[in-house]
């Protein structure tokens, strides 16, 4: 007991920081190959680890696993820089303007309480099941997180600022962008990193839901279908990868981008 | 820098809409001011003291009477005018001299006019080396005088303050006070100070208003006719101030009264003279 208390006083761990988090990864992965190697199970479903393995070497080598990846990084980017331009143009539009808010509003949010998926069978109609359907599907779920963190960023600039852009005799131009965008940065990059993760997922979700070309999600799709169940596993791990790659690059960008905040809680 | 700036208030008076009828916050303030004049303006929470300040730098609007500077009625904020506030209010994305630099936005200077200007009040308020820090990494008094520097570098006529150093340390406070004084000195613009703080409002004054609340009046202009500078502990000064703080003391039960409204007028916070040091 001395022992681990004196452990956490200094944070002087017996695991390095950076190993930590592969700690429960590692353990399952040993469960997975025990279970195989002694037969707990002696269902299809449970794949030996080292098939996941080949199959994982297979797609790289035959060049799948780039094409797969590359369709679906390609819609994912389309439809996060649409959703996102559009996210931003109206949620500034709303944030400055009160007409706008009250003649938009109502229904925008009665449309945000929509679930997302709600929106496929509408969007299969008007677009069918390619490409023009996922990405209108994945800018929609790109839009909503935009619209309404950049609104609430520009609802929340502190009036103390508001008074010193008067006193600095700012004209309008200058107020929006010296005051009002820089101030609601934070709230707008908030935003855009919670855009990036909805269009990742919505991706996967348009693939699954909007059956036809390639994609990581088709490749799943086709695992299942054909009872490969390494290849699914491999997707899932695929899927998993991108998602952390894509939201630790928006984690950076933001750093980057606020570091003005400094550590402390920004003030005016 | 012409010594323009004439400061004229003429039966000031200003009120603010209510549930029920107007609150009076300012009645019949009348005061002059001259070019390169300091006048600190004291009284208790409520007196109306910050709203006559920003009356005069033009946040303010709806009044009676006449606020005019060289015969020329206030309309609006104008960089004529600057002002500090108790926060800095410096925009926490920018640098120091980014900061200062929003003084001079709109002025009619070449850039290199611009970065000359900025450098010149980054060492009037003897901040060189922190040009490219930004707010979160300034202490409260370095920050003020970030924000004293942005309402200086336009050039300003008159520069208000709005208890400027009422949130800060007592060392740093009696340390920026002598730094304003010597600043006041070198630009020779009229300042117009507000505070709570009775010796600060002596220590820099050429006049000390004293104002009593609801409604916001003038009580007594007390003159300072101290030179400069000046000794807190010496004979005069103490001579003043006990002036001063007569105002004060004579009717502290007037000070005491309950508002006519109570729910129109901000809660009191309990008095918070200084007399001490």
């Amino acid at each position: 007991m001395a022992r681990s208390s004196s452990y956490n006083t200094q944070d002087k761990h017996p695991v390095p920081k950076f190993l930590r988090g592969w700690i429960l990864p590692a353990l399952l992965l040993l469960l997975w190959w025990l279970a195989v190697k002694f037969n707990w199970s002696t269902s299809p479903l449970l794949v030996p680890v080292d098939k996941v393995w080949d199959t994982a070497v297979e797609q790289f080598r035959s060049g799948e696993l780039a094409i797969a990846l590359e369709a679906s990084l390609r819609r994912d980017l389309i439809g996060f820089v649409i959703g996102v331009s559009a996210g931003l143009v109206f949620g500034v539009a709303f944030g400055l303007s009160r007409l706008f808010e009250w003649m938009i509003g109502p229904t925008f949010h009665t449309l945000k309480q929509i679930s997302l998926f709600a929106w496929i069978p509408l969007l299969s109609v008007w677009f069918g099941l390619g490409d023009p359907a996922k990405v209108a599907f994945l800018s929609l779920a790109a839009f909503f997180p935009v619209v309404l963190n950049t609104f609430e960023g520009i609802r929340s600039v502190p009036a103390e600022l508001v008074e010193a852009a008067r006193v600095l005799k700012f004209n309008r131009r200058q107020w929006l962008f010296k005051l009002i965008l820089p101030a609601a940065s934070p709230s707008i990059l908030a935003g855009i990193h919670l855009a990036l993760i909805y269009a990742w997922l919505a991706t996967l979700g348009a693939e699954y839901l909007l059956v036809s070309g390639k994609g990581i999600g088709n490749t799943m799709i086709d695992g299942r279908e054909l009872f490969l169940m390494d290849l699914v596993i491999f997707g899932v791990i695929v899927v998993g990868f991108v998602g952390f790659a894509l939201n630790w690059l928006a984690a950076q960008i933001e750093r980057r981008l606020l570091a003005w905040r400094g550590r402390s809680v920004a003030q005016f | 820098m012409s010594q323009a700036g004439t400061l004229d208030i003429q039966h000031l008076s200003k009120s603010y809409p209510v549930k029920d009828g107007d609150l009076a916050v300012l009645e019949d303030v009348t005061l002059t001011i001259t070019p390169g004049e300091f006048v600190s303006i004291v009284g208790s929470s409520g007196c109306g003291k910050s709203t006559l300040l920003r009356l005069i730098v033009g946040l303010e609007e709806d009044y009676q009477g006449q606020v005019l500077l060289d015969g020329e009625r206030i309309v609006g904020t104008s960089l004529r005018r600057g002002i500090v506030f108790q926060e800095h209010r410096l925009f926490p994305w920018l640098t120091v001299e980014n900061n200062i630099q929003l003084g001079l936005l709109n002025a009619d200077l070449t850039p290199g006019q611009k970065r000359l200007a900025v450098r010149e009040h980054i060492a009037l308020v003897g901040l060189e080396g922190f040009e490219k820090s930004y707010p979160h990494q300034l202490s409260g008094g370095m920050a003020q005088r970030v924000a004293i520097a942005r309402a200086l570098v336009s050039k300003p006529e008159i520069l208000l303050l709005d208890e400027p150093f009422g949130a800060l340390d007592a060392l740093t406070r009696a340390y920026l006070q002598q730094e304003l004084h010597r600043i006041w000195q070198a630009e020779g613009i009229t300042m117009i100070l507000v505070t709570h703080d009775v010796e600060e409002a002596i220590y820099l004054g050429d006049k000390v208003v004293v104002m009593e609340p609801r409604p916001g009046r003038i009580r007594r202009i007390v003159p300072v006719d101290l030179a400069h500078p000046r000794e807190r502990a010496a004979v005069g000064f103490a001579e003043v101030k006990q002036q001063v703080l007569r105002e004060f003391s004579g009717d502290s039960a007037s000070l005491a009264e309950p508002p006519l409204r109570s729910d129109a007028v901000e809660p009191q916070e309990p008095q918070q003279w200084q007399f001490a040091i």
